[in-house]
């Protein structure tokens, strides 16, 4: 059984290769000009990132961001690139200089902010000590399910999760109304405003739609 | 046993993302999405079982769901240029599909 001797290891190389992988990911993405790849390997990085939360335990975090991230997002951002062009525009090397400092800045910023952050576990934490000990100690007889997050989202907080499912439910609903179904619905009339009735597209006019030099 | 399998299905996870990135053409890209989709699906059962609490098959189940979504919705954007054409069409003018 040396799997469960070396767990501890081998869990910190599993997370290592899942955040290099993100890293890889990320920086494709800065690099790439199709809008396509860009939206592909944004679902692949909804699935690294929601396979790494499961590795360190945030079971719930990685339910919604692989519903949203590589599910929902995937699709929204399919439907908008219908609406634009299918390639960015080439960059400008010195136009970008502002917005990398920014981000070098914030990184750092963020950086300097975990420094004051308690320790992973540590038992002293506000996280720890407060209402989460209470928790850890009576949901086992309360409820009976492992994970402590799920009960405290399902069971203790349960009308509340209702109520924010509530709100995200009629949002996206009001939303999809606004935009419309079918035929009447907001691309559907800007292609009928652009030419009359367009060709629906044939297999051939897909194939010959190579992605442009990169 | 299992910590051999999760460590080659995390190669096979660097793999599918060489072809992502590097991939020409579009096909190869959904094709490296959706084989990236069920590799992670798998990994997440082993490393569940690696980790010593198997439940996490649930939440692989769920990602197996998801996938399945993604890629249809996928196609059906590259078949028709809309995710709003319904799957089938009342007769009348731009139908590409009769049946």
């Amino acid at each position: 059984m040396d799997d469960v001797i070396d767990v501890n290891i081998g869990m910190e190389m599993v997370n290592i290769v899942l955040l290099g992988m993100l890293f890889i990911v990320g920086i494709a993405i800065a690099r790439m000009r199709s809008l396509f790849g860009i939206v592909m390997l944004s679902g692949i990085y909804s699935l690294v990132s929601a396979a790494w939360y499961v590795a360190v335990d945030a079971v719930d975090v990685a339910f919604t961001e692989a519903a949203v991230g590589a599910g929902m997002s995937t699709a929204v951002l399919l439907g908008a690139m219908l609406l634009t062009s299918r390639t960015a525009k080439p960059e400008k090397p010195l136009k970008n200089l502002g917005p990398f400092l920014v981000c070098i800045v914030t990184g750092i910023l963020l950086i300097y902010a975990t420094v004051d952050l308690p320790g992973f576990g540590d038992p002293n934490s506000p996280a720890n000590s407060g209402v989460g000990l209470t928790y850890l100690q009576i949901n086992w007889h309360d409820t009976g399910i492992p994970n402590v997050v799920t009960p405290v989202l399902g069971s203790y907080r349960g009308f509340d999760t209702l109520g924010e499912t509530t709100v995200v439910f009629v949002a996206g609903l009001a939303v999809a109304l606004l935009l419309g179904f079918g035929e009447r619905s907001l691309a559907e009339t800007i292609r009928k405003e652009d030419k009359a009735p367009p060709p629906l597209p044939k297999d051939d006019a897909i194939s010959n739609e190579k992605e442009g030099k990169e | 046993m299992t910590a051999a399998a999760l460590i080659a299905l995390l190669i096979g996870m660097l793999l599918l993302l060489i072809r992502a990135i590097a991939g020409p053409t579009l096909y190869d890209r959904v094709l490296a999405v959706n084989s990236f989709g069920t590799k992670t699906v798998l990994a997440l059962g082993l490393l569940g079982f690696v980790m010593g609490r198997p439940e996490f098959l649930d939440i692989a189940i769920l990602y197996a769901l998801i996938n399945f979504v993604a890629t249809i919705a996928i196609l059906k954007f590259f078949r028709y240029r809309s995710f709003q054409v319904p799957l089938v069409r009342r007769g009348g003018q731009g139908g590409g599909n009769n049946g």
